[in-house]
């Protein structure tokens, strides 16, 4: 009950106020026409990835063995496009429905990742605003923590820890996290110490306000919006971090379908064409690709709303 | 002033390597565990256990393991093969050749190539030139890089017939044949890499662009090009040479997938097959060059970047 009260004290009706000379700007997010056509293609990988097993006519390690009269097929790998068995993509080198292992991929790859990206973040705004914070000894000691992570490619830091531990989803969950939350760390650090010199900081902390109070109220809440954007460009790099592993058959283990290993399991395919199974590998690949590009060119879209680009402002 | 600058960097740049050797030495041989007890699983008695983890080495403290490793390391003593028992010098010193050709051509063509682009797109921004170049860029560098690598083996090899799709290598051919073998893995690099420079070029040249010296020059009515040209890329070079050194490191990475998808007998596919194989001391050693390249790289990007910036050439 209070909580309406106080919701409804703080804005009886927003909408009245708009006309008003001083109203304040609208920070209302229109995306262009590509913005909007990559909402959608992003909305549906993910509603696929949460609903996909209940579309997918078959398991994501079923072998086709039968025909649509029910006889046995004497070879079921690299087989073309058959509507009447539901295999719209074809066979992969074994003989499993491509169409069904990439709905069943969409979780894996997807779901990994974003998993990985929300401990990356996790991690990384935590320690990098207690380090401009903090500062002194605490902010020291984690730069420099991350300067040996980051002096590492990502993909070497990946191929050795994987060399050393063997590959499982939580370890791969763990590599991108821990991988990206010293990029995450160095962002949050350096946006934590621009605000922490701001002048309403040390309004705050000249009328009282407590530690906590000033991280809550007034660092957290400006530097969420150059965060947020950067959580989109994160996501790619992770996905693109988790593909290449399960590519090179060191991420997501068989039987499990997941893209990029989907793609490195039926290269042999597509020495043969389109007409003969080189589908099993081009498919998860155009899924990844669609992915990765729909997230950047949202990103793309809002961050020239925000800052507008140079380009522009040159003609 | 400069010169402390970059001396100051230099010693960094030899500190993170040594924190590169610390790690990867403690990633694979430290917190794993007992590699002698992983190798002889349940059914080892204490005695043979006693005896492998003095062959391997493992009967002393880990720092001194450490100092071991590194003593050897740098003797160019690398160590044995797990998988093989081929020694690591041996196995490395065949496949190092070829990645330092390929990644060598590659820097060659994509080089000058992004430079012009990045230029051109910077001279014309927001007109279709620029826009056809940043809109494809933006796209090849949100894509993996075998996304790029399969588009192309099924255009030029499988389609066209051009090219070879392995980049099977017997040691023997000739230059030319080298490069037409390598035809695709050098295409794939070489989109890869530029797409991520040319954005980077045009990026640094525009950030000149925005300076108030650029403002003046409009002003006093200098035309476009010629600002471009003369006032805008001499200021620009520190970061372009940036850039080009960042995506030579870049390439590190780069050649990992590459080499694994062509079949290419490099040093990262070597490194690649020994993670499969979990062959420890081969793992450690490939590391090591290529996170010491690397590392080398980053260095060269901001001793460039340092000794371009003509405020600190002339110190008040």
């Amino acid at each position: 009950m209070s909580d309406t009260t106080a919701a409804a004290g703080q804005s009886p009706n927003p909408d009245i106020y708009d006309e008003l000379p001083d109203a304040p700007p609208k920070s209302r997010l229109r995306l262009s026409m590509v913005g909007k056509v990559s909402v959608v293609i992003v909305a549906f990988w993910v509603l696929l990835a949460l609903i996909g097993p209940l579309i997918a006519p078959y398991g994501e390690s079923h072998f086709i063995e039968d025909d649509v009269l029910g006889n046995p097929i004497d070879d079921p790998s690299f087989m073309l496009p058959d509507m009447g068995l539901h295999v719209y993509f074809g066979t992969d080198y074994i003989g499993r429905d491509v169409f069904s292992r990439i709905v069943w991929g969409a979780r894996t790859t997807i779901g990994i990742s974003f998993i990985a990206t929300l401990l990356a973040y996790f991690v990384g705004i935590t320690l990098g605003i207690a380090a401009a914070v903090a500062g002194k000894w605490t902010d020291a000691i984690l730069s420099r923590l991350v300067d040996a992570i980051l002096a590492f490619p990502n993909i070497m830091l990946g191929l050795i820890i994987i060399a050393a531990f063997g590959s499982s989803i939580p370890l791969l969950i763990f590599l991108a996290g821990l991988v990206y939350a010293a990029s995450v760390f160095r962002i949050a650090r350096a946006l934590g110490q621009d605000i922490m010199v701001q002048d309403y900081v040390e309004a705050a902390r000249a009328r009282g306000e407590g530690l906590w109070w000033v991280i809550s109220r007034e660092v957290l809440p400006n530097a969420a919006m150059p965060l947020a954007t950067d959580f989109g460009l994160r996501l790619v790099f992770v996905i693109l971090f988790i593909s290449s592993l399960s590519f090179l058959g060191l991420g997501v283990q068989p039987p499990i379908s997941d893209w990029g290993s989907m793609v490195r399991e039926n290269l042999q395919g597509l020495g043969n064409g389109i007409g003969g199974g080189a589908l099993a590998s081009i498919t998860p690949a155009l899924a990844i690709a669609s992915l990765t590009i729909a997230i950047n060119l949202i990103v793309d879209d809002i961050s020239a709303q925000a800052g507008g680009s140079l380009a522009k402002k040159m003609n | 002033m400069m010169s402390q600058l970059v001396i100051r960097r230099i010693g960094i740049g030899i500190i993170l390597l040594w924190v590169v050797s610390v790690l990867i030495f403690a990633l694979t041989q430290v917190l794993p565990g007992d590699a002698a007890q992983i190798r002889l699983g349940q059914q080892a008695t204490p005695e043979t256990l006693a005896a492998l983890r003095k062959e391997l080495g493992l009967d002393i403290p880990w720092y001194m393991q450490y100092v071991v490793w590194m003593g050897n390391l740098l003797s160019g003593n690398l160590g044995i093969s797990a998988a093989g028992g081929a020694t690591i010098e041996s196995l490395i010193g065949n496949r190092i050749g070829n990645t330092v050709f390929m990644t060598g051509i590659v820097a060659l063509i994509s080089i000058p190539l992004s430079v012009t682009l990045g230029l051109l797109a910077a001279m014309f921004p927001g007109q279709l030139l620029d826009r056809i170049i940043t809109t494809g860029t933006l796209g090849l560098i949100a894509v993996p890089d075998f996304f790029v690598a399969i588009f192309l083996i099924l255009l030029l090899a499988v389609s066209l017939g051009l090219v070879p799709a392995v980049s099977y290598l017997s040691g023997t051919e000739g230059f030319w044949k080298s490069v037409y073998v390598l035809a695709l893995p050098i295409a794939t690099l070489v989109i890869v890499v530029s797409a991520q420079m040319i954005r980077m070029t045009r990026a640094g040249i525009l950030n000149v662009m925005g300076s108030p010296y650029i403002e003046m020059a409009i002003l006093k009515g200098v035309p476009r090009k010629r600002i471009i040209l003369r006032h805008a890329l001499l200021n620009a070079i520190g970061p372009i040479v940036n850039v080009i050194a960042l995506n030579l490191a870049y390439l590190v990475s780069g050649v990992v997938v590459i080499e694994t998808i062509f079949a290419y007998p490099g040093l990262a596919k070597l490194m690649v097959d020994g993670v499969q194989t979990r062959d420890i001391p081969l793992v450690q050693a490939c590391g090591m060059i290529f996170c010491c390249t690397y590392v080398i790289l980053i260095l060269v990007a901001d001793i460039a970047s340092i000794l371009s910036n003509p405020r600190l050439r002339h110190p008040k």
